[in-house]
């Protein structure tokens, strides 16, 4: 990222509270248009919850989610796909007994893209899901399940894109072309994050991540400078590594 | 075509026309107009349990609200029945807005509720403190109005109606993003849709549904009780006759119906002793066989069922 860029997404002192638990205890930092920014921790660490706030599901109870300079705390989620955010899940949600197909025209007719929304058999082709377009979603395994997930998110034309968890669960020939689709989204201008525990699929497509511990972030930077710090080694892998 | 009109055309014409000639072939007047308004209530059902999943166990309470209303426009107002009908329709929204937080609720916490609500309208509209208004428990008398033929015919025209929203649902953009809400709420406002608005619109439209077949319902028969028109054996025939169909369809409610009320009828006139050990088997036999209806033996061999 040029740091003349300004960040299409500016996450300040965010906190999500669940009872006594802060989920989030002070999260902070953004990202840019065309940027992919990796959001990586040990379970447990707050990435969910971060992306799940972000994409309006849950309310903040602290600090400010900024969109192109508009506070977007605690607005609706539907309201926030109309103002360009989309995401994926970590398990899969399509609507199981619609089919493939009628999946994507909901997106397409609701999401309000800004630009002219993208072209349904351009999306099933580039997503493999031609051949399953007209069969319920339920039928699909898991994979294909993710690649809805994604063409749903990408029918309403995001700009800032949540992905948590794609690529878990994909064998090793489709984790390089799902990385090679995301690099070539980010290269179109969308700004990415990525929530994911495959480091080396992270080092591969990222150019910066945040390391979160606790609720918060403790790293900033490359991946590969990440893993030399003595605080993310400790919270991985345990402080008697960290020396 | 569009497949909108082709629904129309060879679906509900077709089911207008045999209701409105059969009156003149058959003399059971009475059951053809209970047909016709379990045709309207079990749609009214699928429109929102079909379309987005809640359970509406107090279903009734709309038509129950819509007799009423029509029977206080004609008795204090001397409303004409149409203009009453059309009020009793309004009931119905006006008791559908006020059960709206309703919906925060899913499963069977709403179908508990809605229930509860159903029963809390009849005991309110049956008390005795009313009187002057509703006649309490005493029942109404709309000896002014009664008029079975006109009465009939407009129970048609709102059967006409409420077909007419279940095609435009099974047909629009609209109605693919209810049942998206109904598979997955939070990938549904993920998708862009307002969750809530499409809720409240589903769930005011089957509360007009109802209301208006109750003030067509409170025309037809003129003399009723609070007992009668908030009997709990609505809601539960026309969410049987629903499901045994198949919900989220056009045709599974109208077989449902047709099946179910005329075994019902059937079995009542030639064997009453048997029916409810009969009826009984059949829809338990429903819900551990058929749990998606009859519509679902198509559909499960991958045929297409409007």
């Amino acid at each position: 990222m040029s740091p003349d860029t300004a960040p299409i997404l500016n996450v300040a002192k965010l906190t999500k509270r669940f009872g006594g638990f802060y989920a989030l205890d002070g999260l902070s930092f953004h990202v840019a248009a065309g940027e992919i920014l990796g959001l990586v921790g040990p379970n447990g660490s707050g990435k969910t919850t971060a992306i799940n706030v972000i994409s309006g599901l849950y309310a903040p109870d602290g600090g400010e989610v900024v969109l192109d300079g508009g506070s977007i705390g605690g607005v609706a989620s539907h309201r926030l796909v109309h103002r360009g955010i989309n995401r994926t899940f970590q398990i899969p949600k399509p609507f199981l007994s619609l089919t493939v197909r009628q999946n994507i025209e909901v997106a397409l007719a609701y999401g309000r893209a800004a630009v002219a929304p993208p072209d349904m058999a351009a999306l099933l082709d580039e997503y493999r899901l031609t051949d399953v377009a007209d069969r319920p979603a339920a039928d699909l395994n898991n994979a294909q399940q993710k690649m809805l997930d994604l063409v749903r998110a990408l029918a309403t034309r995001p700009r800032l894109l949540l992905l948590d968890e794609l690529a878990a669960g994909l064998n090793p020939a489709e984790l390089d072309w799902i990385a090679e689709r995301i690099k070539a989204l980010a290269r179109s201008g969308v700004a990415i994050i990525v929530v994911e525990h495959l480091m080396g699929f992270i080092e591969h497509i990222t150019d910066r991540v945040i390391v979160m511990n606790a609720g918060k972030e403790i790293f900033e930077g490359k991946l590969a400078v990440a893993v030399q710090v003595p605080q993310v080694i400790e919270v991985f892998l345990g402080g008697e590594h960290a020396a | 075509m569009p497949s909108a009109l082709k629904h129309m055309l060879f679906i509900v014409a077709p089911l207008l026309a045999v209701f409105a000639v059969l009156p003149g072939v058959y003399q059971n007047h009475l059951l053809l107009f209970n047909f016709v308004i379990f045709l309207i209530l079990a749609q009214g059902v699928n429109i929102i349990y079909g379309f987005t999943g809640y359970l509406p166990f107090g279903y009734v309470g709309f038509f129950g609200a819509g007799a009423y209303g029509f029977a206080i426009l004609v008795m204090h107002y001397q409303a004409p029945a149409v203009v009453a009908v059309l009020v009793a329709g309004l009931v119905g929204v006006a008791l559908g807005l006020l059960l709206t937080p309703l919906l925060r609720l899913s499963g069977a916490y709403f179908a508990i509720a809605n229930l509860a609500a159903s029963l809390a309208v009849l005991h309110f509209v049956a008390n005795p403190a009313l009187e002057n208004i509703t006649r309490g428990p005493y029942g109404v008398s709309l000896t002014g109005t009664f008029n079975p033929t006109l009465a009939y015919t407009a129970a048609l025209v709102v059967l006409a109606l409420t077909l007419g929203a279940v095609v435009f649902l099974k047909n629009s953009r609209f109605g693919l993003a209810l049942q998206a809400v109904r598979e997955d709420a939070v990938s549904a406002s993920m998708a862009g849709v307002n969750v809530v608005r499409m809720r409240v619109i589903a769930w005011l439209v089957s509360a007009l549904v109802a209301g208006l077949a109750g003030g067509v319902y409170a025309w037809y028969v003129s003399v009723f009780y609070p007992d009668n028109v908030f009997s709990g054996e609505f809601s539960i025939f026309a969410i049987v006759f629903a499901l045994f169909g198949g919900v989220a369809s056009i045709c599974g409610p109208i077989v449902g119906v047709i099946l179910l009320y005329g075994i019902y009828n059937l079995i009542g006139f030639t064997t009453p002793q048997y029916f409810q050990l009969i009826y009984g088997l059949l829809i338990m036999g429903l819900v551990l066989f058929l749990p998606a209806g009859l519509v679902s033996l198509a559909t499960r061999r991958g045929w297409h069922v409007p």
